[in-house]
């Protein structure tokens, strides 16, 4: 066993914690409150240092890292900003890896190369108004029409929605097939005619990141864009997820890094009783077992990746890593909005928002319920 | 990183694994209940043949030299079957590790081999005191040089193996003048030694077969060489040498709550209720998943740890929240056995209630967990400034 990061991936942290620093930390604070996703600064950038395509081989344009490596970089980047962080998981994670894990080569060469490049931004469409922890209950149907797919309904709580060139979507393909078997993936770009945008969320968190619901009115796809094999739709979502908790995990894991970081910085300056708040053990104890938690949840996040890159099996260690984390984020920034005080409840500390920001990462990707219906069935089957 | 175990690790885990099931399962419940100690004795015989009485200890002096992550290793194994002989193992390594990092040669050749072959069943570490506990820098048991001899008064209490131990690392304060903990040094007394008078023997919640005694040193002589390490240096060895032994209590505590978890998944399975096996209700599986995914976090937080020692780097940090953590999630673990068993998880028919008394002292010994968390505070608070 080795418990310690390679070079690179010490340099990628450095390098990433720097940047998150000196440019995206400036304005977090407007970009929550104007709900304004930044594409130049939340995406393009990111694109610049290669990050876009981290773990995707260099002939399709990526850097050709590992999963470790991706998740330091969404760690990173969430500690910061949990927007910025969300944006390149869902763009690698759910927009880019399904094309890797199932696309042809030519689907390669023409979606995921600018995707891994970062001149275009990827995004998923799976869940539906009906259809959110039961995937299969999917609605949205795409219908043979020569060499087309037509594709009829909406998809709800898309990430990186509208500002996303190329997205994944799930259709149902065979109405009369069993609940699992009949949904196809595919491949749509932004401009597609039939293809629109309908509401934007708005929402307690990650308000920098644009969440909207995608219209399908007779959108015409050519066959070509059917990603993996006819019916195998739902295969190509729950593999896609599987990498994508590694990502949300981790971004929980930078949440709570965050968090933990202001606290205890708070907590050594703000003196009360003629003595800094550190000095408490009611205080020191709370950040000892914020510490413990994190550490933990970080080891459990790179194991995940360590074995996503290994080729071993990950689904149940990406579930309890993305479970874990994302209840560590929420119990530490609760936290240290407690150690702050009045002044973490209010906008003029960092804290607030990151306790927003965590919120969600207990729902989407799966909830934690579904992770833990994931888990036991790995032990008890 | 590599998150795998290496084939030697592997080999020792397997080694533990195999040893635990066939000969200390079946006994420990008898031994729990007070069963023979002869058993309890055979088997720390055999578990000494098998080397793992001094893992990380040099094979110049008896020892196995498998490393910190194999000792983790093993001892959870073992702690799944029979947490009582676990503490003992955890205990004999600690006391091989420290006489290796502090003692003289001649102590070295004197007591390791001694432990590590099995002739001496085990040692004992005699740090705790009634007034010391968390605060062991406030001992009061002294030694006061005399010619060539030491002279030990006082009394310690809640010593491990104390009335099968062949040596005891004993702390006394040589220097009452010296500022606190400044003053403490550590010797090595041998049992038998005139004046080293073992005392009650506690009643305990769990962990029966493990002894623990009070320990009484009444004008105890022992020779001018029976110091170990330096003068008025023995506070600094025993802080050290405890976050080493912080990784032997996590350890043992993520195994005894492994069992528990493993009997409970293997239960809710077989158990029917309403027509259906409890396994398929979210009530239990529930549990399950955050029970298994503590442990893992235990597990990882461990092996972090024990790599650190492994590498010679400073781990005292790791190994308090490892052990903060895997005895938590250990003692949680058990109580949601339990629960899953329902009433016959209370019983002694299962052994459900007896992990959940061994547990208990996870969370205790070995550094109280409101300890490590004030050597986790102050580490943090000190990195960030």
């Amino acid at each position: 066993m080795i418990f310690e990061l390679t070079e690179e991936q010490k340099l990628l942290r450095q390098m990433v914690r720097d940047f998150a620093e000196a440019e995206i930390a400036p304005g977090v604070e407007a970009r929550d409150e104007e709900e304004r996703f930044d594409r130049e600064l939340m995406y393009d950038k990111l694109g610049e240092l290669g990050l876009t395509g981290i773990v995707f081989p260099e002939q399709y344009g990526g850097a050709e890292a590992d999963y470790i490596s991706y998740a330091i970089a969404v760690e990173e980047l969430s500690r910061v900003c949990a927007s910025t962080g969300v944006t390149l998981s869902a763009h690698l994670s759910l927009g880019a890896n399904p094309i890797y894990l199932f696309g042809t080569e030519e689907q390669m060469q023409t979606f995921l190369k600018p995707l891994a490049e970062g001149s275009k931004m990827g995004a998923f469409g799976l869940t539906e108004n009906s259809a959110g922890s039961d995937a299969g209950g999917t609605k949205t149907t795409a219908v043979r029409d020569g060499d087309d797919w037509i594709i009829n309904g909406s998809k709800i709580f898309c990430t990186n929605g509208g500002d996303a060139e190329i997205y994944i979507i799930f259709a149902r393909t065979d109405k009369n097939a069993q609940k699992h078997h009949g949904i196809s993936a595919f491949i749509i770009e932004k401009d597609t005619p039939g293809f629109s945008f309908g509401k934007k969320e708005k929402k307690l968190g990650i308000r920098a990141s644009p969440t909207m619901e995608l219209v399908f009115e007779n959108c015409r796809i050519p066959a070509g864009n059917l990603l993996g094999e006819e019916g195998e739709g739902f295969k190509v979502a729950m593999k896609t997820l599987d990498g994508g908790r590694i990502g949300i995990a981790a971004q929980a894991l930078g949440i709570a890094q965050g968090a933990l970081d202001a606290a205890i910085g708070y907590a050594k300056e703000r003196k009360q009783f003629d003595k800094p708040i550190s000095s408490f053990q009611a205080i020191q104890f709370k950040l000892a077992d914020m510490a413990t938690e994190i550490e933990a949840a970080r080891l459990l996040v790179y194991q995940a990746a360590y074995r996503a890159s290994a080729g071993l099996s990950y689904g149940q260690q990406s579930a309890m890593a993305k479970m874990y984390a994302s209840d560590v984020a929420m119990r530490v920034t609760n936290e240290a909005v407690q150690i702050f005080g009045g002044y973490g409840y209010t906008r003029e500390y960092p804290v607030e928002r990151m306790m927003r920001d965590a919120k969600i990462t207990q729902i989407y990707e799966g909830t934690n319920e579904v992770q833990r219906i994931v888990i036991s069935a790995a032990l008890v089957k | 990183m590599n998150l795998d175990l290496t084939e030697e690790q592997k080999l020792i885990q397997d080694t533990a694994r195999e040893f635990a099931t066939a000969e200390l399962a079946p006994v420990a419940g008898e031994l729990d209940r007070g069963g023979d100690q002869k058993i309890f004795f055979a088997n720390l015989k055999k578990l000494a043949e098998l080397g793992f009485m001094g893992l990380n200890v040099s094979e110049e002096y008896g020892g196995t030299e498998a490393g910190v992550i194999a000792f983790s290793v093993a001892l959870t194994e073992v702690a799944r079957a029979c947490a009582s002989t676990a503490v003992t193992l955890s205990v004999n390594n600690m006391v091989c590790e420290i006489i290796q990092a502090v003692g003289s040669e001649a102590q070295r050749q004197l007591y390791i081999p001694k432990i590590c072959s099995g002739e001496y069943l085990a040692g004992a570490f005699a740090l705790t005191e009634s007034g010391a506990g968390s605060d062991p820098a406030g001992m009061t048991t002294t030694a006061v040089q005399d010619g060539d001899h030491w002279v030990l008064n006082g009394s310690k209490i809640f010593i491990t193996s104390a009335p099968y131990a062949g040596v005891f690392v004993v702390w006394a304060v040589t220097d009452k003048s010296a500022p606190k903990g400044k003053g403490i040094s550590c010797f090595l007394v041998e049992q038998h030694t005139p004046g080293l008078v073992i005392g009650k023997k506690e009643e305990k919640l769990g962990q029966h077969a493990s002894a623990t005694n009070e320990l009484l040193f009444q004008n105890c002589c022992i020779p001018k060489d029976a110091l170990m390490g330096k003068l008025n240096d023995g506070f600094r060895v025993a802080v050290g040498e405890l976050a080493g032994g912080r990784i032997g209590i996590g350890s043992l505590a993520l195994g005894v709550g492994l069992a528990a978890m493993d009997a409970a998944s293997a239960y809710s399975v077989e158990r029917k209720q309403f027509g259906r096996k409890i396994a398929e209700f979210q009530a239990i599986q529930w549990k399950l998943a955050d029970c298994y995914t503590d442990l893992d976090a235990a597990r990882l937080l461990l092996m972090n740890a024990a790599f650190k020692k492994e590498q010679g780097r400073s781990f005292g940090k790791e190994a308090s929240m490892a052990k903060l953590f895997a005895s938590e999630a250990a003692n949680r673990a058990c109580y949601e056995a339990m629960q899953i068993f329902g009433g016959y998880g209370y019983t002694c028919e299962f052994p459900i209630e007896r992990y959940a008394r061994d547990a208990r002292i996870c969370s205790i010994y070995e550094g109280t967990s409101e300890i490590q968390r004030l050597i986790i505070a102050r580490d943090i608070l000190r990195g960030f400034s």
